[in-house]
């Protein structure tokens, strides 16, 4: 986009349609011969990382479009559907997820690499503000998805997040009623959430091209910030720029992989697989982990109106970060003061986000406040000033005469593990309130879990001969027990079961007539019903559920794959009824239960040694009875989990093999620079 | 290695291009298959039984199979007699109607209710043959379903079935 062309196709054709629409030329100028410094280092590969993640989204998301129902009464069953029946969509929802994450968390890099090398700098004001505008439309498009899944977080989302707007005075109730398009959030909500989920991620993209068109008008910044002077400072986009964006982007497709395959709910709320239900809010609520810092910076005001303005400001502040920053000193390589503060900031965001997980209570609150005091001190004080006082170490005279090749500093480490701490924060908030369950071994856990067939068999026989009465599992049908990665049941064994069960349909004349079940049938309601309460479907109930754990445990969860908080928690509730502690107060009704939030559970124990026959000589005991049951609903909250992990085996192995061999390519490709290895 | 060993280097650019290829190739392929039906769609579409006891001679029926409208006609003997004494070398889709009847159960006629031309539904017992009539471009089909005069190029299509019993068909 910038100069004229000196592209000249070879064919015929080509030159015929570049005389009438120079698109080859735009194309070459834009990503062949399109000069790029050389001397950049991979913090500068999250450009390229961000474009693919939007491609990624995109896609997936286009593709869900076709399988999703924007109803409030269907939609949460057509994303499980997803996840089970739709071919591959389990893998196209937790790209889809996962990806979001990763969108993220490559523009978060991406605006602190701009951050320390002062990209947002004269001439490049427009290019960055274009950014902020990008990271804003990102976070209404994240929003919106999230509450796509019409899941106790979704909903409660969306009420948190519309109110907002009811903050500002006197029209503020008609603006949230507006975008609610009724008294309270609900399946007109969801409906323009849909339209608009779908649409803004096309206008992110046309902003996109103007982001892109700006870069390449003010040229790429580089991590001495100081342009480049003569051929001898800049190489060819392609192939060099190329090569080293596709290593960068290898290698991060790694790390999307190990979420997507390994820990996809990991950076997800268990309450997100509770159906919405607008008569009971989820006792913590939180946002996903990459609005964390900003909704602590909502929570720190003590003021509805001020929370809201400050929460606006704290991104809107942003686009005035070129003429904050008064100094002339470009990259903060030469400026050591301001690396330090730079620093500082990265930490406090950090810190905001932990604070963000947390409840809003106590010593939380004040270092919330502290913080976000901070980061606005940062932008409206810090940065003004060091421009005035800070003494700069000398800028080199040009890029090539930058012999001082920068290593991957320390700093630079801990921005990467501080961005994936942030990442755990999210799955450490739930509050503790009652005894951390213990942890089991379970087949299915780990890189290369398997479920045990035969106790998936036994674990249905618990649930049909004890929890049925009163607990449904409707995602279920009789046809997933003989799929393979399920109990093993053959298809003759499927249908005996379905057919024990009884279904009412109308017939030709419209009278109701009972049928047998049929395999492709789901399982039907309980057959006890509740005055007081309908008991949990226990579909996916082991994704629902959780516990709190901590740090640092959460950290090591996302290396060591630990993603049974759930099974854990279920086995531990149903065998965690004791005599209450002496001053324990219990609602009537209500037993308790170690394990149970708030102690107080009206389900009676369950379960009980001796009660269920076992055929296959296993021990017919309590302890037991609650693992294999727990392991059944474990496969049944997520029937492809076997298929899940073998993938990731063969896309992570691919994906090591790509890596390297584009690492040893690029090695290749750049040798032909002077200075580089 | 320098540029002095061309094979290598080529070796290596191949390798990583075609590297690239098979792993776009391959990430490709869910987003195709996600379009075939999935999972409830196919146990939905199961075999499903008939029970032909109700149907009275002279009468057609309509069922859904795999979403398809499925034709039972309980034909007249005279049906079946129109249907045999024509000419099948005359026809414009030659085919015996002893070959789109299970042997014994001549007067049981199943067919998939879909017009051969542009998938409209043709009406039973209309037309000047009888048969079928579609209403949309004015194919007439006569009581064995087959094509007689329109637009359509093929006969009525036949789904699979069986007689599980005299009065009881399984299609699928």
């Amino acid at each position: 986009m910038s100069g004229q062309s000196t592209y000249k196709p070879q064919n015929a054709a080509l030159r015929w349609l570049e005389r009438r629409l120079p698109i080859g030329g735009l194309i070459h100028s834009s990503f062949v011969a399109y000069p790029t410094p050389r001397n950049l280092n991979y913090w500068w590969t999250f450009g390229g990382i961000l474009a693919f993640m939007l491609a990624v989204q995109i896609v997936t998301g286009i593709v869900l479009a076709m399988h999703y129902t924007p109803h409030v009464d269907y939609a949460f069953n057509s994303v499980e559907q997803i996840m089970r029946d739709v071919n591959y969509g389990w893998l196209l929802r937790y790209l889809h997820s996962n990806g979001a994450s990763m969108f993220f968390l490559a523009a978060y890099i991406h605006a602190f690499r701009g951050m320390y090398y002062g990209s947002y700098k004269e001439p490049r004001e427009v290019l960055w503000i274009l950014g902020v505008i990008l990271l804003l439309l990102m976070i209404m498009t994240g929003f919106m998805g999230y509450v796509l899944p019409w899941g106790q977080m979704s909903f409660w989302a969306a009420t948190v997040i519309t109110n907002l707007f009811s903050a500002i005075p006197g029209v503020g109730d008609s603006i949230v009623t507006w975008l609610w398009g009724g008294f309270a959030v609900g399946n007109p909500t969801l409906n323009r959430f849909y339209s608009l989920h779908y649409l803004l991620p096309f206008v992110i993209a046309g902003v996109v091209v103007l982001h892109i068109w700006a870069l390449h008008v003010a040229g790429q910044n580089n991590p001495t910030g100081v342009e480049p002077q003569s051929d001898k400072d800049t190489v060819a986009f392609t192939p060099y720029a190329t090569i080293k964006d596709s290593f960068g982007l290898a290698v991060f497709m790694i790390l999307l992989a190990w979420f997507v395959f390994y820990i996809p709910n990991y950076l997800g709320h268990p309450d997100n697989y509770i159906p919405a239900n607008p008569s009971v809010t989820p006792t913590h609520i939180v946002p996903e982990w990459y609005y964390l810092p900003f909704y602590a910076i909502l929570r720190a005001i003590p003021s509805k109106l001020g929370g809201v303005i400050a929460l606006a400001s704290s991104i809107v502040i942003l686009a005035f970060l070129p003429w904050l920053d008064t100094s002339r000193v470009r990259s903060g390589r030469y400026r050591p003061l301001y690396r330090f503060f730079f620093w500082i900031f990265v930490l406090v965001c950090i810190g905001l986000g932990y604070l963000g997980s947390q409840p809003p209570e106590g010593i939380y609150v004040i270092t919330a406040r502290v913080l976000t005091t901070y980061y606005f001190v940062h932008f409206l004080i810090i940065l003004p000033l060091l421009g005035v006082f800070e003494t700069t170490s000398p800028v080199p005279s040009s890029i090539s005469a930058d012999v001082l090749k920068s290593k991957a500093s320390v700093a630079a480490i801990l921005l990467a593990v501080g961005l994936v701490t942030l990442l755990g924060t999210s799955s450490s908030s739930v509050a503790a309130e009652a005894d951390t369950p213990p942890m089991n071994k379970w087949s299915f856990a780990g890189p290369f879990g398997k479920f045990d067939r035969a106790q998936l068999q036994r674990g249905f026989r618990v649930y049909r001969e004890v929890c049925q009465t009163c607990h449904g599992i409707q995602l279920l049908s009789f046809r997933n027990l003989s799929e393979p990665g399920g109990p093993g049941f053959t298809p003759a064994q499927v249908a005996a079961v379905a057919a024990e069960y009884k279904y009412k349909e109308p017939n030709d004349q419209g009278d109701m007539v009972e049928r047998n079940g049929r395999p492709a049938d789901h399982f039907p309601p309980p057959m006890l019903r509740f005055p007081t309460g309908t008991p949990p479907d226990l579909s996916v109930i082991v994704k629902a559920r959780g516990y709190e754990r901590g740090f640092p445990g959460f950290v090591i969860d996302m290396f060591t794959q630990y993603q049974e908080h759930g099974a854990d928690y279920v086995v531990a509730l149903l065998k965690g009824y004791e005599n209450p502690p002496a001053g324990a107060e219990l609602a009537p009704g209500t037993m308790y239960n170690k394990y149970f939030p708030g102690h107080g559970i009206a389900m009676p124990p369950p379960l009980s040694d001796g009660r269920v026959m076992y055929t296959d000589g296993s021990p017919q005991t309590l302890d037991q009875y609650a693992k294999d049951v727990t392991a059944f609903l474990a496969w049944a909250a997520e029937p492809h989990l076997e298929a899940r992990k073998r993938m990731g085996m063969q896309v992570v192995i691919f994906l090591i093999v790509l890596s390297g061999l584009l690492y040893f390519t690029k090695k290749k490709v750049w040798r032909a620079v002077p200075g580089h290895a | 290695m320098s540029s002095a060993e061309p094979t290598r280097r080529d070796f290596l650019y191949i390798a990583t291009a075609s590297v690239s290829a098979v792993g776009a190739a391959a990430a490709a392929w869910p987003l195709i298959a996600q379009m075939n039906p999935d999972a409830s769609t196919i146990a939905a579409g199961a075999p499903i039984e008939v029970d032909l006891g109700p149907i009275a001679s002279g009468q057609v029926i309509k069922v859904f199979w795999r979403g398809k409208p499925i034709y039972i006609s309980h034909r007249t003997k005279e049906e079946i007699t129109e249907a045999r004494d024509v000419d099948v070398a005359s026809l414009p889709d030659p085919e015996p109607d002893e070959k789109r009847v299970k042997p014994g159960h001549e007067e049981w006629q199943v067919l998939i209710g879909i017009c051969t031309h542009l998938g409209c539904i043709p009406i039973a017992h209309q037309g000047d043959y009888k048969g079928y009539f579609c209403p949309c471009h004015g194919s007439q089909y006569d009581t064995s379903g087959r094509i007689r005069r329109g637009p359509a190029p093929a006969n009525l299509a036949l789904p699979p079935y069986e007689f599980v019993s005299n009065t009881k068909i399984r299609i699928g």
